[in-house]
């Protein structure tokens, strides 16, 4: 320990030399702002809280969410996919076309469309790493070439529907986790982070690194026990937790790990902080940006499959419209930075759940599309706004 | 001074672009335990040298001498296998990441397949507790800290790898008077530990504090060498400008 006190640490705060790093404000300003949409719609429209419209919030944050998480991972590189929206569209023309038009077997269907997406956002990585064209200019290409290629593929009739017994529309629209296994998927949520926490609590005190207080790590265990079940027991007074809500999660879970605790991770945020200094610091630049492209376009792709099971078809406005400005929008409300290096997976979570609160409340008051994009527009400006305020803050400071 | 035979050395080098000539016949010689201040004024060279140190430039003749063996330093990479840490004057730092980040940049250890947080950080705090460098925070964004502890993050990144010579070009060039200090203090303590340091800098007051020889490039060629110790600063000023006859005319380090 002589070594922490010759560093002049404070030693009565090790919490913020911990792991657990809660850098500035962190995701609180999201929360709040979340808190209160959700108050102000329940004061204007008592429905706005149920169980019922919650249910359905879920179901409708989970395909936007999928985009999100791509966009987060181009974002995280410091690059920008504007095709997110066209890509998810063609991929539900693709699954719709192969299954019911080519008689492809579904799976292949799901697959081949995933795969295509991989392919295109593989194609941007390319352009952008080999011969430096601007990430938003190929995306804004990729970008009509998808939506050419969706209305291609749909054929004559701009539409195909999805027979409501095939695997995917059921998963979509009709399959919710039993309250049973929610609860158990939840105790070893719970139980598993705090054995993670605890296992990691002994490793740094082996190490003689600072620790945080047992009490702690008990009472973080136990706040998170509290923001997983109670959203879960609620859901579950209505349908429960829909089977696209928990892919969704477990996606964005399975992010998060890979960008906090892999060389990849740590190379994506490096490479989106300082593209220099990750090059020299001899981490394979090109590949990490063509695997975040492809990463992006195959996510959605895929959430373009789940929205074509959800609408159990496929159109021409499928992923259209402002699809891709609101998964973009979400990703920096959500606290992912614009500028690259900051950001989390779970900011596709939290974004998302904004803009869709948003979205709900304004239909539940009866209000059209153009209130809506509005609101969303001026939220996205407001999040933008503190992302950069806060980059040129940290700017001054820094030099 | 040393006796001991040189770690690095250089012989001879001479390098060109275009039709500028960077550098001609410059020898160089580093000793363990020791720091070789080189001074200039802008475009003597000085860059051009530290490339070639790097790995970064293979120059257009001369020879590179680590240990008694001839090589050809013609990466970067293969640069630090063979004992030498540059140390930029950008620092290719990434500002975003934490200092634990930043010292295990693109060399994380793992655990499996997962990054073992737990072992880098306690690294990071023998590291940072050898040259008893201090920062706010090991999980502060390298951000959040002064110009003075980045220029020690990247330092103690650059002995990471256990070189033998550390090549530091300008770390002073940003900083005040305190932060200046902090470093020639931290420089002074590799020294210490037995590294050769190049220090590489237009300051001469920073140089007279710390070096324990001076070499002078003017225009690309060696325009004088002195003792630390018992130059006078008027007349390595005299030799950085060009004032007077270069001293010791056969100037190279012998």
């Amino acid at each position: 320990m002589s070594a922490i006190n010759q560093l002049g640490l404070t030693r009565s705060a090790p919490w913020q030399q911990g792991v657990w790093r809660d850098r500035g404000l962190g995701s609180a300003p999201v929360v709040v702002a979340l808190v209160v949409i959700a108050l102000v719609f329940q004061a204007l429209n008592g429905a706005f809280l149920s169980p019922d419209n919650l249910v359905n919030l879920t179901l409708q944050s989970a395909t936007t969410g999928i985009l999100t998480l791509g966009v987060v991972l181009v974002l995280l590189v410091g690059q920008i996919d504007l095709s997110v929206g066209a890509v998810s569209g063609l991929a539900a023309a693709v699954v719709a076309v192969g299954f019911m038009q080519q008689g492809w077997p579904l799976i292949v269907a799901v697959l081949v469309a995933v795969a295509l997406g991989a392919a295109l956002g593989a194609g941007y990585g390319w352009l952008f790493t080999r011969l430096g064209v601007p990430s938003f200019v190929i995306t804004l290409a990729g970008l009509l070439v998808a939506v050419g290629l969706q209305v291609q593929v749909l054929g004559d009739t701009g539409s195909v529907n999805l027979p409501y017994e095939s695997w995917l529309v059921r998963f979509t629209q009709q399959t919710f986790l039993h309250p049973v296994v929610s609860y158990v998927v939840v105790g070893a949520v719970v139980v598993g982070y705090a054995a993670s926490r605890l296992q990691e609590r002994r490793r740094r005190e082996l190490a003689q690194l600072p620790t945080r207080p047992a009490a702690e790590v008990l009472a973080r265990t136990a706040l998170l026990a509290v923001v997983v079940a109670v959203p879960v027991w609620y859901l579950n007074l209505n349908r429960g937790l829909g089977a696209m809500v928990v892919l969704f999660i477990g996606l964005v879970a399975v992010a998060d790990v890979l960008l906090r605790r892999t060389r990849w991770g740590r190379s994506m945020r490096a490479i989106g902080s300082n593209v220099h200094s990750a090059r020299r610091a001899g981490y394979p630049v090109r590949r990490v940006y063509m695997s975040a492209f492809a990463a992006c376009t195959a996510l959605a792709a895929l959430a373009g499959v789940l929205s074509a099971g959800r609408l159990a078809a496929a159109n021409q406005g499928t992923g259209g419209s402002d699809t891709n400005l609101t998964a973009i929008a979400a990703a920096v409300i959500g606290g992912t930075s614009l500028f690259g290096g900051r950001g989390s997976a779970w900011s596709a979570v939290l974004g998302v759940l904004v803009i869709q609160a948003i979205s709900s409340g304004l239909t539940l008051l009866n209000a059209d599309g153009s209130a809506r994009y509005i609101v969303t527009g001026l939220v996205l400006a407001l999040a933008v706004t503190v992302d950069a305020v806060s980059r040129r803050d940290r700017g001054t400071t820094a030099r | 001074m040393t006796t001991d035979p040189p770690v690095l050395s250089l012989r001879g080098i001479t390098h060109s672009f275009g039709a500028v000539r960077a550098l001609i016949d410059v020898d160089l010689d580093v000793h363990a335990r020791e720091v070789v201040a080189v001074v200039g004024d802008n475009g003597a060279g000085k860059s051009t040298l530290v490339a070639v140190m790097a790995g970064a430039l293979v120059p257009d003749a001369g020879e590179v001498v680590v240990d008694g063996q001839e090589v050809r330093l013609s990466s970067p990479g293969l640069a630090r296998q063979l004992g030498i840490a540059t140390v930029f004057q950008d620092l290719a730092l990434c500002e975003d990441l934490d200092v634990v980040e930043n010292l295990f940049l693109g060399q994380e250890l793992r655990r499996g397949v997962l990054l073992d947080e737990v072992g880098m950080e306690h690294e990071a705090w023998n590291l940072l507790g050898k040259l008893a460098a201090r920062v706010p925070s090991l999980r502060a964004a390298t951000s959040t800290l002064s110009g003075g502890q980045r220029q020690a993050v990247a330092i103690a990144r650059a002995l990471l790898g256990e070189p033998r010579v550390l090549v530091l070009d300008e770390p002073t060039a940003a900083l005040g008077v305190t932060q200046t200090a902090e470093v020639l203090t931290l420089i002074e303590r590799v020294r210490d530990r037995g590294y050769g340091v190049v220090l590489v800098s237009q300051n001469m007051a920073d140089v007279q504090a710390v070096a324990d020889r001076v070499v002078v490039l003017r225009r690309g060629r060696l325009n004088g060498e002195f003792d630390a110790e018992t130059a006078r600063y008027e007349d390595i000023i005299a030799a950085v400008t060009g004032a007077s006859p270069p001293r010791g005319a056969g100037g190279g380090s012998s």
